[in-house]
């Protein structure tokens, strides 16, 4: 302590701001992480002001119907996990200790190979979260005599078939996009980028931030399309009986359609990733 | 026809790079400079089936660029390499199912689980029937002596137990090949012994091709006959050790142990280079004298109770050899 203090008063504070310098030079290299995030918080804010706006001026006949919204929203936290937030954790380790070398050395397609790796990570954390959820916020809200703040049972048996075939797709889907964020994560040799701006992304398009059916009507379609509503809107939306026959269908169908353009996609794009592949040392 | 093939191969990566201080971040957000760094320049050698080759280098010399291209894992820049009659990175997936890579810095077992639940993963991986793979995986076993470890769990091994184990996880799909980059990097002395009376076995009673890269000389010298020497990405020799070694340093040593006190000899194109009581160690070229003429020579005038000639440690002919040809790492 003496020694420190015997430093003169102007180099006190120079280790900290030549490592604050440093580090705010080092970070201002991830410019495409810098303009995404700025991209998505504008778009954040604009889409959250018309959400609003929307809700209250049309109040008068809600797209969903509060039970519904209710039900839509339990589900979102029972299934938090099943979607794809990050990339897998495996491989971001592997990819920073090198060790990656070894997935390409088996005689496997590399795609596939991590495809059910994500599958696998992401149902083993799903289950054990899901079911407690679905029990606490369906029988046992109701028995405690909360029914009308609980999840809602499925809206017919019709409805359960599409729903289970629906939330397969999205299992099937949410790894496509995990295997996405893999890509990226080997494609910069580092996880950091992609984990912080996935989240973004899927928070808002999956609904999970403001249900689907409760933007502007206009934007309906564009979010019933785009690949993200797969991961929850549309399953959702199907067990709580919003969707249903031939809308059902069509949402089915479009999750499909995804999950096979994402993982032709994912699979070129890992495939030149490694192609591309830096490893360094021994 | 030989087994592998590497003709004028080259890897040259693009490193991105950005000046010093604040305004050379800023300029890195709108120009990004590159610089090329070439790994490997026109490298060219051949193996027949059987071979042990020995690949020496200083670090960053090429070595394990190499190896990687050899298994698959990079693709070159340019040049031609054949392993089997299938370019490693092109037919991928069936290349790297008839060789086993073992990466001595890194861990291909899962980390979480017992040996033997790694095995029976790879088993599965490499589509292997259960008869062969309980062949395979028996004498592998054996040879490493690693039947103890079987049942504890990756993370809980020494580093030694672990490249054991490493190595035969490598072979359990009994591959005709083999590529070491480093197995012995930071092993004990009982380790190394195994891992090269291993690789040894492998070569000379199953004819397994091995590409065995290292900084331990001592491991080029027990198993290596060949040797290639890498450093700046070029091959600089491609010979037997024995070649390099009488290339590089003429010098032999005779250490002697008289049976009376005798004053430091003194002849033509002979040094006493060391003394200790009755014993000295002389210095000669062998080219001037010949190893068997100065020990007659010796005999003839004095008492001898032993004698016997040495070689230069192996480490300083390969620090020499990296010194004569600028390969030291820059």
């Amino acid at each position: 302590m003496e020694a420190a203090l015997a430093v003169p008063k102007s180099r006190l504070m120079a280790p900290y701001l030549a490592v604050l310098r440093a580090r705010f030079l080092l970070v201002l290299q991830y410019r495409a992480a810098a303009a995404a995030g700025f991209a998505t918080q504008a778009w954040f804010g604009v889409v959250s002001i018309m959400v609003l706006a929307g809700f209250y001026h049309g109040a008068a006949h809600p797209p969903l119907s509060l039970a519904q919204a209710i039900g839509y929203v339990w589900l979102g936290q029972g299934l938090l996990v099943l979607l794809p937030w990050n990339a897998d954790p495996e491989v971001s380790e592997m990819v920073v200790s090198g060790a990656v070398v070894y997935e390409r050395l088996r005689p496997l397609d590399t795609y596939f190979y991590w495809y059910v790796r994500a599958l696998a990570w992401t149902l083993a954390r799903v289950l054990p979260r899901a079911v407690p959820m679905f029990v606490l916020a369906g029988p046992v809200l109701s028995l405690a005599g909360f029914g009308a703040w609980g999840l809602p049972p499925p809206a017919g048996f019709a409805a359960f078939a599409l729903f289970a075939a629906s939330i397969g797709l999205t299992l099937l889907l949410s790894a496509t996009m995990t295997l996405l964020i893999n890509v990226v994560v080997v494609a910069s040799q580092t996880s950091r980028g992609a984990n912080s701006l996935a989240p973004a992304i899927v928070n808002l398009f999956s609904g999970l931030i403001v249900p689907l059916p409760l933007f502007p009507a206009w934007a309906h379609l564009f979010l019933f399309l785009q690949p993200f509503a797969g991961l929850s809107d549309i399953p959702f939306r199907i067990y709580v009986g919003q969707l249903s026959g031939a809308g059902a269908f069509a949402g089915i169908a479009i999750q499909a359609f995804w999950v096979v353009a994402l993982a032709v996609l994912g699979r070129r794009r890992l495939n030149q990733a490694m192609d591309r592949l830096r490893v360094q040392g021994g | 026809m030989p087994q592998i093939r590497v003709d004028d191969l080259s890897k040259t990566y693009r490193v991105a790079e950005r000046e010093a201080g604040a305004m050379g971040a800023v300029k890195g957000l709108f120009r990004r400079r590159h610089r090329t760094v070439e790994a490997l320049k026109h490298i060219s050698f051949c193996l027949d089936e059987g071979e042990l080759l020995g690949f020496i280098g200083p670090n960053g010399a090429g070595k394990s660029t190499t190896i990687k291209i050899l298994s698959g894992i990079l693709i070159p820049t340019a040049g031609i390499c054949e392993v089997g009659g299938l370019t490693p990175w092109k037919d991928r997936i069936a290349h790297v199912a008839r060789i086993g890579v073992v990466f001595g810095q890194r861990t291909q077992l899962w980390w979480d689980l017992p040996v033997i639940e790694s095995f029976e993963l790879l088993r599965d991986i490499y589509r292997m029937p259960e008869a062969s793979f309980r062949r395979s995986r028996d004498q592998m076993v054996g040879l490493l002596r690693i039947e103890h470890l079987l049942d504890t769990p990756v993370r809980q091994l020494s580093l030694g137990q672990r490249m054991r184990c490493e190595i035969a996880a490598a072979m359990l799909h009994s591959p005709r090949i083999l590529f070491l980059d480093e197995p012995t990097i930071g092993l004990d002395a009982t380790s190394k012994l195994a891992v090269r009376d291993f690789v040894k076995v492998l070569n000379r009673d199953q004819g397994v091709t091995v590409i065995l890269t290292t900084h331990d000389m001592h491991d080029i010298e027990a198993l290596a006959k060949r040797v290639i020497v890498i450093g700046n990405g070029v091959v600089l020799r491609d010979a037997s050790l024995e070649a390099m070694r009488a290339e590089i340093v003429g010098e032999r040593r005779l250490v002697v142990d008289f049976a009376e006190d005798v004053a430091a000899l003194s002849m033509e194109g002979v040094a006493v280079i060391a003394r200790e009581g009755r014993t000295q160690t002389l210095a000669f070229d062998p080219r001037q004298i010949a190893p068997h003429r100065l020990i007659s020579r010796i005999t003839a005038a004095h008492e001898v109770e032993d004698l016997h000639l040495e070689e230069p440690p192996i480490e300083e002919v390969v620090a020499r050899f990296y010194a004569l040809h600028g390969a030291d790492e820059a």
